[in-house]
């Protein structure tokens, strides 16, 4: 029994031959690069973070700079409507567009990996958004949704909606308009990835499920789904993260506007640290973020029985 | 966590995405869907993804105050005006020498760690990818005054060094990972032969181990470089110098005028298109295949 255990196990990759191709320190050397730059570059800005956060520290008004204590974050949670205003705009926010995201990409990854006329083409033209950045993706939705001469004027010309509409200065349309151009962005990236994972599923089972007389639902269901099923927890946290703390699209689409609307925590940060030049209280919300999205992380990868695989 | 399987997954070089060449046959076969329900929701999807894109290309290419919805006449006056006018020539050369230089350094250093954690077994190697995978969840973002206050130390603030190091440190942790595992495919007997040949360990590596990498390799430099060149926060923050600025940065001071010039606005956003668009064209094949041999997986 053992020993089939011992044979099983894939083998260990890094066995060390003949000690005259390997000096020891070699594997450190070779880390050293990396490891400084994420030391300097990571490491060292986030522990300054966390001690800015028990500071007054604000180079604008230099005499009140000094040790806060626990100050910076109990006036975030006690005495800062605004915070908890991003807060829950955040948690919509990330959950709307990665839900909306991963619907949209895994059924566009299902299209594409059926074999159809012209089908290098069509992945190529559905995909592109993915090479697109964010601010570039802000510009081109400026121009549709453009007030004078976006979408709206020629919807208006059919006779649908009215003129002169703008749908990123009114606050009931803002969101699903912001979402919007997020999604045009953000679908191709689980389709890729999805589709990407889908080249291994083994066509064998479909066979098989195939003479058992499964239903295509059912195979989806019974072969597909759990194959992917690591691809998606793993891609829907990365992207998750990812959704949290990009500024980019909103900075530039509608600048966390019309009034606050569509300010997420890293955007009101930002505009905190930047403008306000707050930058020990811009610490302390920066913390309160980080422990939010290790928390977040945690129990998503706990319930989600990440790796425990029904394969 | 994420290593884990890195051992059960198939071989790396692999072009698994090439479509197959396989004989339509008649009957019933396991993806047989009908044609209407791939070219349908296919179509749709396809306008959604084009529209935008035909917008921007139509204001960048008819005359200002045109509301025709083709571009007719074209005129090019947009893109004279923003490659000269408004500096994005300048932008262009920044950004393009920002998305090299992270793509070089991403890579050599991300092939380096990944060689290490793929090959070796070291003391520090648990924490080393523990760190690696930490990493993710720090937002570069929110680190923006501290990094700031770094680079003013290193008096780097208004040179494209700055933006080159950070791109770089917050691509490498996901680059060594997705480097380590493509490694972990190639079998280490390969190398092993390769000594017994007489090579020394640097020379086996590059004559066996990196044409295998390629896939992988095409993978991680592209997402550098795409990276690099869209990103804008960075630019934002350490560059203040108009002759210093990115093409991301540019884009987001046309917007931010007063009066929206929409015209340069769209031929500047062509131009920070382009080069993009073409490294997507070339590696699209390889994305997936990289992504199946190394990332979700691996």
């Amino acid at each position: 029994m053992a020993q089939a255990a011992a044979v099983a196990k894939p083998p260990a990759p890094p066995r060390r031959r003949r000690a005259s191709a390997t000096p020891r320190r070699l594997p450190y050397l070779l880390i050293a690069p990396a490891a400084l730059l994420m030391l300097g570059f990571i490491a060292y800005p986030v522990i300054s973070v966390f001690y800015y956060s028990l500071q007054n520290y604000n180079p604008t008004k230099p005499w009140r700079n000094g040790y806060a204590g626990f100050d910076n974050f109990v006036h975030a949670f006690t005495d800062d409507p605004v915070f908890w205003d991003t807060l829950t705009f955040s948690a919509k926010w990330v959950v709307v567009e990665v839900g909306l995201q991963l619907l949209f990409g895994l059924a566009l990854a299902l299209i594409v990996n059926q074999t159809f006329v012209g089908r290098g083409l069509g992945r190529a033209m559905v995909f592109s958004p993915w090479a697109v950045s964010g601010v570039l993706t802000s510009a081109i939705w400026v121009l549709l949704y453009n007030s004078q001469t976006g979408i709206t004027r020629y919807l208006a010309d059919m006779g649908i909606g009215s003129y002169g509409t703008s749908w990123l200065s009114d606050t009931s349309t803002v969101f699903p308009a912001a979402v919007v151009a997020d999604l045009w962005r953000g679908v191709p990236f689980f389709a890729i990835l999805i589709l990407a994972d889908l080249q291994s599923v083994s066509k064998d089972l479909y066979e098989a499920a195939e003479v058992d007389g499964a239903s295509r639902f059912k195979q989806f269901w019974h072969i597909t789904l759990p194959h992917l099923k690591d691809a998606i927890i793993l891609s829907t946290l990365l992207r998750a993260v990812w959704e949290f703390n990009n500024v980019d699209l909103l900075y530039t689409l509608t600048g966390g506007g019309p009034a606050g609307e569509t300010t997420t925590l890293p955007l009101y940060i930002a505009n905190t640290s930047v403008d306000a030049h707050n930058f020990g209280y811009a610490s302390a919300l920066t913390t309160v973020a980080f422990v939010i999205l290790l928390f977040c992380s945690m129990v998503y990868l706990r319930l989600s029985k990440f790796g425990g695989g029904d394969k | 966590m994420i290593t884990k399987e890195a051992t059960e997954t198939a071989p790396a070089p692999a072009p698994v995405i090439a479509d197959p060449p396989r004989p339509l046959k008649a009957g019933r076969n396991w993806d047989e869907v009908p044609r209407w329900q791939v070219y349908l929701p296919l179509s749709i999807y396809l306008v959604f993804t084009l529209i935008p894109f035909y917008w921007i290309l139509l204001f960048a290419l008819r005359p200002a105050g045109s509301t025709s919805l083709v571009p007719w006449p074209i005129t090019f006056d947009h893109f004279e005006k923003v490659w000269t006018d408004r500096a994005f020539g300048t932008y262009f050369q920044n950004s393009l020498l920002v998305g090299v230089a992270t793509l070089v350094m991403t890579t050599l250093v991300a092939l380096a760690g990944g060689y290490a954690l793929a090959r070796f077994n070291f003391k520090i190697k648990q924490g080393f990818m523990l760190a690696l995978l930490c990493s993710q969840f720090v937002p570069g973002a929110l680190l923006l005054v501290p990094l700031f206050e770094i680079f003013a130390k290193l008096q780097m603030i208004n040179s494209l060094g700055s933006v080159i190091i950070a791109e770089t440190v917050f691509q490498l942790p996901l680059s060594i990972i997705l480097i380590s595992n493509f490694i972990k495919n190639v079998p280490y007997s390969l190398e092993e032969a390769a000594w017994v040949d007489g090579c020394n360990r640097f020379t086996a590596f590059r004559i066996v181990v990196l044409p295998l990498l390629r896939p992988g390799l095409i993978a991680v430099g592209s997402f550098a470089f795409v990276h690099s060149w869209n990103h804008f926060l960075f630019a934002l923050m350490f560059l203040n110098n108009q002759s210093k600025q990115t093409i991301p940065v540019g884009l987001n001071t046309l917007m931010s005028a007063d009066s929206v010039d929409l015209g340069a606005l769209a031929a500047g956003g062509i131009i920070a298109a382009v080069p993009v668009v073409i490294v997507f064209a070339f590696i699209q094949k390889w994305l997936i295949t990289g992504f199946s041999a190394g990332a979700v997986k691996g």
